[in-house]
């Protein structure tokens, strides 16, 4: 008797599950089969009458999307700033996260625990006052503006995980590596980044998603001539209804990059974000 | 001072015979500069981007628009004041409330439930992808589904079907009756001119239906119109009173007239509804189990109302929900898979021992499972509430121009205020400063849970 309704429950368990499964994939099964529908078959009726029907699809939105110059400069802005951008907060924090784990300098502690507090600043807060120090300098409209203020507002949770992280390594490691002779450049080049792999890893996938998905820092930010894949489907929304066979498959095309990364280094990102939970 | 000391050793170097000490302490201030090179990209970015925007914008808050005139507390007031700024800061407190609680709650049950299944990595695999995703593209796919055509938005579809399912999907928004025999009621039903006994077959001709928006179901109503009733039982047919391409007589049912299915029709006796049927795909009726006696027949207005078109989900009063819901899509598999892994911790023995105990799993969840997560739910619950207060682009991409002052939370409403129109830098940073105000017990957390784990 316990075993049947044991059995029973398992099956309505896995039933509701298959349900939330069906739910989670739907909405992305739409947009791929929307991004592969003319305009014409999208006036006519929803993405899911191509399921009897497939003739309707085909891959001609994305090839006039690649003729679109306005997106492929889109598309490798994006490239050109999330890759520094993700490359720089590594560099930046690993050298400052080993320094605050291991070196000896002053106001070390409450300049961490300023980092801390940093966590949670909201982007908002920055975008009118580093507006206007851009305006001063030169950079507001142009990649390296959006690069730098995405390296800033990701800094403190870098640092954070790199420090916590290169400060669990044992500490005869090091002293022995000191003992050697070897220059704090030395040790941070052969031992402390080879160790702090994994750590480094999740920080990466995460900055490089979290930079490559933004919108709202590059809305301001960039102009016309380098605003990221995001900003410019953003400028196309307000035709919304009449133009989805551009903003289909844009913005698949935009997501297909950070869900490869995602299913690539799944073990990294899972870490990474439970990692950065406090951001 | 301390450049005399500075010169001073540096005349003293190099020191052919230096003590031990010196040699320490020379070594210690390398290290220190090493160890200041090392921060200083960091700190330089932190201090000119992080730390000087917040204590200008502080700043900048007591000046107005313009940024010339001193203002004090004004734009404080003046967010209270204003109704779009009180509405993002009630939308904003709705976010808040429900989001972070939804998720939760969500991810608990689903992390708890994911654990009896085989397919357990692949199910949380599925569910974690939307954190990959932007909010814009997460923003369109949404705005796609949300569509209020139930011809375009999946949602709308589903909720068409399934109210015609419930209700009949069969209506005739278009028809009239055939004013010798039926007559309309102000609330657009129509009934018999001519009272009706038992024994009785009676055809109901309609008109205004264009033979292309017919059910595709309907066929000529002919054959059942001649069929007679039996006593203690009324027959007849609802018919189309056109025959396509002319030729047929006003008020008879001709060979070529479709029936149409799906009407209801009900009988009644001094103004109480005593039977009632539905017309088949001939327009046939037949209602059963009358005494003798006079009726009259009536067709419900519900047969000519106006097609169900599904829920408006971007109007004005669900819009909030509505985003919530995508963020749920965006946000569960989070909560799920941090909570799962709170899961992973638990002590077996604990749960084992409740087993034997005879406690049944509902028990086990209430009594030992939600009690000893708690930690980890905290840590979600916070999490999520940060993320909720600043969420920005969803907003901004959900809903639609003339539904953006509805939905409008903090964040957006501090970029409309500062960039998108408002143009008010003052108001824009006070709104800032807010969004930063909200989020200190998170930092104030923060910082006491770090400065707790380093002892």
């Amino acid at each position: 008797m316990n075993a049947v309704r044991r059995g029973l429950g398992n099956g309505l368990v896995q039933a509701f599950l298959v349900v939330i499964g069906l739910v989670w994939l739907t909405p992305l099964a739409g947009l791929f089969v929307s991004s592969l529908r003319s305009a014409q078959d999208t006036a006519k009726g929803g993405w899911w009458t191509a399921l009897t029907g497939p003739g309707q699809l085909s891959f001609d939105n994305y090839s006039a999307l690649l003729k679109n110059a306005g997106m492929t400069q889109a598309f490798w802005n994006t490239v050109l700033i999330s890759v520094p951008a993700t490359v720089l907060v590594v560099v930046i924090a690993a050298l400052a996260g080993y320094a605050f784990a291991w070196l000896d300098f002053p106001l070390r502690e409450p300049l961490f625990l300023l980092v801390v507090a940093l966590l949670v600043v909201p982007v908002q807060i920055g975008l009118l006052p580093v507006a206007k120090l851009f305006g001063v300098l030169g950079l507001f409209g142009t990649i390296p503006g959006v690069v730098l203020f995405h390296v800033a507002y990701g800094l403190p949770f870098a640092v954070f995980l790199l420090r916590n992280y290169f400060a669990e390594m044992p500490k005869e490691m090091l002293e022995a590596a000191r003992m050697d002779g070897g220059s704090e450049w030395r040790i941070f080049t052969r031992l402390v980044l080879p160790v702090g792999r994994p750590a480094i890893a999740s920080l990466a996938i995460f900055q490089f998603l979290w930079v490559w998905n933004d919108m709202l820092v590059a809305l301001l930010f960039a102009d016309s001539s380098s605003q990221p894949l995001t900003v410019e489907l953003q400028s196309q929304i307000r035709q919304f209804g009449s133009n989805i066979d551009v903003l289909a498959p844009g913005a698949f095309l935009s997501l297909v990059v950070p869900v490869a990364v995602f299913f690539a280094f799944q073990r990294h990102f899972v870490q990474g974000v439970m990692a950065g939970s406090v951001k | 001072m301390t450049a005399t000391t500075l010169t001073k050793e540096k005349g003293a170097s190099p020191p052919p015979a230096a003590s031990p000490a010196g040699r320490a302490r020379r070594l210690r201030r390398r290290g220190r500069v090493v160890a200041l090179l090392f921060v200083f990209p960091a700190l330089l970015l932190l201090g000119a981007l992080v730390v000087y925007p917040v204590l200008f914008s502080v700043g900048r808050s007591f000046f107005d628009a313009s940024g010339t005139r001193f203002v004090g507390g004004d734009n404080y007031t003046e967010m209270f004041r204003d109704p779009a700024t009180l509405k993002a800061i009630r939308n904003t407190t709705i976010w808040v409330v429900v989001a972070p609680a939804l998720l939760t709650g969500l991810g608990l049950i689903l992390a708890v439930l994911v654990e009896k299944v085989r397919w357990a990595t692949a199910f949380k695999l599925l569910l974690f992808m939307p954190m990959a995703v932007s909010f814009l593209a997460a923003g369109i796919i949404f705005r796609l589904a949300y569509d209020e055509d139930p011809n375009k938005g999946v949602l709308n579809a589903a909720a068409v079907s399934v109210h015609d399912a419930f209700e009949g999907a069969s209506s005739y928004p278009t028809a009239r009756g055939r004013a010798e025999r039926l007559t309309q009621d102000h609330d657009g039903s129509y009934v018999t001119v001519k009272a009706v006994s038992p024994g009785d077959t009676v055809a109901l001709p309609m008109v205004g239906v264009l033979p292309k928006d017919l059910p595709k179901n309907a066929v000529p109503a002919y054959p059942a119109a001649g069929r007679k009733a039996a006593p203690g039982e009324l027959r007849g047919v609802v018919y189309l009173d056109f025959t396509p391409g002319g030729g047929g007589t006003r008020d008879k049912v001709d060979r070529g007239e479709s029936g149409l299915p799906g009407m209801k029709v009900e009988a009644l006796s001094g103004g109480h509804t005593v039977a009632s049927a539905t017309t088949a795909s001939d327009g046939s009726f037949h209602l059963t189990g009358l005494n003798a006696g006079s009726y009259t027949l009536k067709l419900p207005e519900s047969n000519f109302a106006p097609p169900y078109q599904g829920i408006s989900w971007l109007g004005p009063t669900l819009v909030t929900p509505a985003i919530i819901g995508a963020y749920l899509w965006i946000w569960t598999g989070f909560a799920m898979v941090l909570i799962g892994a709170g899961l992973a911790t638990l002590p077996r023995d604990a749960l084992e021992a409740a087993r034997m105990d005879g406690a049944n799993e509902w028990q086990i969840f209430r009594r030992i499972t939600v009690p000893l997560l708690a930690p980890v739910l905290t840590v979600v619950f916070v999490t999520l509430v940060i993320n909720v207060m600043k969420v920005f682009d969803l907003v901004y991409i959900i809903a639609p121009g003339p539904v953006q002052e509805d939905a409008t939370v903090l964040a957006t409403q501090m970029w409309l205020v500062s960039f998108g129109g408002g143009n008010n830098q003052g108001l824009g940073s006070a709104l800032g400063v807010l969004l930063l105000l909200l989020v200190i017990p998170a930092m104030v957390f923060n910082v006491r849970r770090f400065r707790r784990s380093q002892r």
